[in-house]
């Protein structure tokens, strides 16, 4: 994580275009997701009856995961538990190599998350991003600024710019259209699904009583990268775990429509093993690769629901901070409001992310799993480390405030002390000045003045 | 329940609610006793030291209550919040069973004053023709679930007409310590709202809590195009016969 928070955040603020670009795309989201719920009976029902699925879920996850495994086993997959980041990269590139190498992938941000693309790179290996936000960022070098729409922080001109500059598009022929970018990506990337040995993907879901591994997207990648290549690899967080497919099924309604308000992706695809004798198409080989990566030291602590997260994104679209800010700010694979949460839980650096919230409390009303979001970056604000001097700043504020005299004396100034005028002055660099008043209503009151 | 902020900040806020409660045919007592509800310190994430502050403000509260008070009556959405919702949490946390109980008998006589005047007669409110832009600020909105309370209530006053805009729900950046933690997004959290209120063109910006106020305010006087804001019981107040 580089710079500050404050740093960080700073900059992003005064990119006047990606705030153009980051409140047109995440309006365009909450207004679907809007629609997308209406069309439920009775959303906030399913999203109790999802907490309660997730709880569940939670409560018997070894218990799951062993079937899980079992199943895959069984129908002849391979399962790899990677209790770090650092063995299920090993593991999956470990795979790629021997398998020749050249890898198509589909959108994980649990392979974001434990820095896949570098590790295979530096073992040889050909990676190449399928997913057209991800795809363009790995051309353009740069790391996914949303957990959904990775390159949110670009518009369709600097997207054409990229594949100009690192695709061969000729730009007095590729038109800067979402249409045209789409058929020069479709036309650029359908040779790597077809030369590649390798299709890596996360996982939506996995279903543990049949072992099978649920896939969502919009644009058909992920069926492509787990039908062409002849192996497949799921970097499957441990706790994207369902037990059944009825439970599934209630998730699987509230992901699309809270993410993009569709009643389902365009390509929902669920496999289940690898080929089978007699099947017409599937990889020969599946390897799962159950990651852990700090998510089990979660489940018996008081952030535990954080692991009910489904990836939709809902709470970064209508965050107000993260509307001002986009992703990139927050330093590392997951943003907004979940990733203020899930980073300081699961990577080193990011104890201050809980600062870049006002706690207004949108997110937890629209986690389709009813995560209490402004509760747990509370909780975080609580456990952290505080320093020396904010400790004492706060205690003595809490003496003097105790007592009605304490409070009276400490005020009576009518401006702000020594210790708070550095932030009195962060107030008033873009604001009019804000000042303790000479006659404080408790005055007025006691002299009989109201 | 005054809260600090009116206190301290925005007195004239607390002389106006008082002005309008008695107007509303209540007798009105202010406890000296009380200080600040905690909160600054609570969504600091030091417990402890709101505990203590909360403590003192419980037991003035208490006070009143037992010496003939019927509601406590406060100003301000985030603060009721912070003694309705948070407080039971709060006590909790650090081990006071005992203060859990009475902020749970004290909440549950606390209202803030849109909630209050809901149900309550007025004297007739009258004032010039005004386009009110009211601002939904985000305890007030998500933790008490009032919307139409302090919308009705501006609906009141003859003369008001409420005007929609965009992002009137959306927080306006203040957040307590994070308008000076983060003092770059906090404006530019601001400068959306404002932006907003001036397609929309209002002639004042009402709501329920003082600081969002003081936010939008302030941010708008330093740019120039300064936005009137009143709070719900200066609006009322001034309204009043």
């Amino acid at each position: 994580m580089e710079g500050t928070l404050r740093g960080r955040t700073a900059a992003a603020v005064a990119d006047t275009e990606l705030h153009g670009r980051v409140t047109a795309a995440v309006d365009r989201f909450v207004a679907k997701r809007t629609e997308g719920l209406a069309g439920l009976e009775d959303a906030d029902g399913l999203r109790r009856a999802a907490r309660a699925v997730k709880a569940d879920v939670l409560a018997r996850l070894p218990d799951l995961l062993e079937q899980f495994a079992d199943r895959v086993l069984a129908d002849g997959g391979h399962v790899c538990w990677a209790p770090t980041a650092a063995d299920a990269s090993r593991y999956v590139t470990d795979v790629a190599a021997a398998a020749g190498g050249r890898v198509v992938k589909s959108k994980s941000m649990a392979a974001e998350e434990i820095g896949l693309n570098d590790t295979l790179a530096a073992a040889g290996c050909e990676v190449v991003e399928t997913d057209l936000g991800e795809w363009v960022i790995q051309l353009a070098g740069e790391t996914p600024s949303h957990i959904i729409i990775p390159a949110l922080h670009r518009d369709r001109h600097t997207i054409k710019d990229v594949l100009v500059a690192e695709a061969g598009a000729d730009p007095a022929e590729l038109e800067a259209s979402p249409e045209a970018i789409t058929r020069f990506a479709r036309a650029a990337l359908r040779p790597r699904f077809l030369d590649a040995d390798v299709g890596v993907t996360g996982a939506n879901f996995a279903v543990a009583e049949t072992g099978s591994i649920v896939l969502v997207t919009n644009e058909g990648n992920g069926r492509l990268a787990t039908s062409l290549p002849r192996v497949h690899v799921v970097v499957l967080g441990m706790e994207r775990l369902v037990a059944d497919w009825a439970q599934l099924d209630l998730m699987i309604n509230l992901l699309a429509r809270s993410a993009s308000g569709q009643p389902l992706s365009s390509y929902t695809s669920i496999t289940t093993g690898p080929r089978r004798p007699g099947e017409a198409d599937g990889p020969d080989e599946l390897h799962v690769v159950i990651l852990d990566n700090g998510r089990s030291d979660l489940l018996a602590g008081e952030f535990h629901e954080m692991l009910g997260c489904i990836r939709c994104g809902a709470c970064l679209n209508v965050c107000p901070v993260f509307r001002q800010t986009g992703g990139h700010a927050y330093g590392w694979v997951y943003s907004g409001p979940m990733g203020a949460v899930l980073t300081p839980l699961l990577a080193e650096g990011g104890g201050d992310l809980s600062d870049a919230s006002t706690l207004c409390g949108a997110c937890m009303d629209a986690c389709p799993v009813q995560i209490p979001l402004q509760d747990l970056l509370l909780a975080l604000r609580r456990d952290r480390e505080k320093g020396v001097g904010g400790r004492a700043a706060w205690a003595a504020w809490a003496t003097a405030w105790s007592s009605p005299r304490g409070y009276r004396t400490s005020t009576a100034a009518g401006r702000w002390g020594a210790g708070l005028s550095p932030l009195a002055r962060r107030w008033s660099a873009d604001r009019t000045p804000l000042q303790p008043v000479r006659r404080p209503f408790h005055t007025r009151w006691k002299a009989g003045d109201v | 329940m005054v809260t600090c902020v009116v206190d301290l900040l925005e007195p004239e806020v607390g002389e106006a609610t008082v002005r309008v409660l008695r107007a509303a045919g209540c007798e009105v007592t202010v406890s000296l006793g009380q200080t600040c509800c905690g909160q600054p310190a609570w969504n600091a994430g030091h417990a402890a030291e709101a505990a203590q502050v909360a403590r003192t403000t419980l037991a003035a509260l208490e006070a009143e209550l037992a010496d003939g008070a019927e509601v406590v009556v406060v100003p301000s959405g985030s603060c009721t919040s912070m003694v309705r919702v948070f407080w039971p949490e709060l006590f909790d946390l650090v081990d006071d069973p005992d203060a859990v109980e009475r902020a749970r008998r004290v909440g549950a006589r606390t209202v803030e004053v849109s909630e209050f005047l809901t149900d309550r007669d007025l004297p007739a409110l009258t004032g010039p023709a005004t386009r009110v832009a009211y601002h939904h600020s985000c305890h007030m909105l998500r933790e008490l679930g009032l919307r139409a309370e302090p919308e009705g209530v501006v609906d009141r006053v003859d003369g008001a007409e409420r005007v929609g805009w965009e992002g009137d729900d959306r927080c306006c950046g203040f957040g307590g310590l994070f308008s000076v933690k983060l003092p770059e997004v906090s404006v530019a959290m601001a400068d959306e709202k404002l932006i907003a209120l001036a397609d929309a063109g209002p002639d004042v910006v009402v709501g329920c809590d003082a600081s969002c106020l003081a936010q939008l305010r302030t941010r708008s006087e330093s740019v120039g195009l300064p936005v009137r804001t009143r709070h719900l019981a200066q609006f009322l107040d001034d309204a009043l016969p």
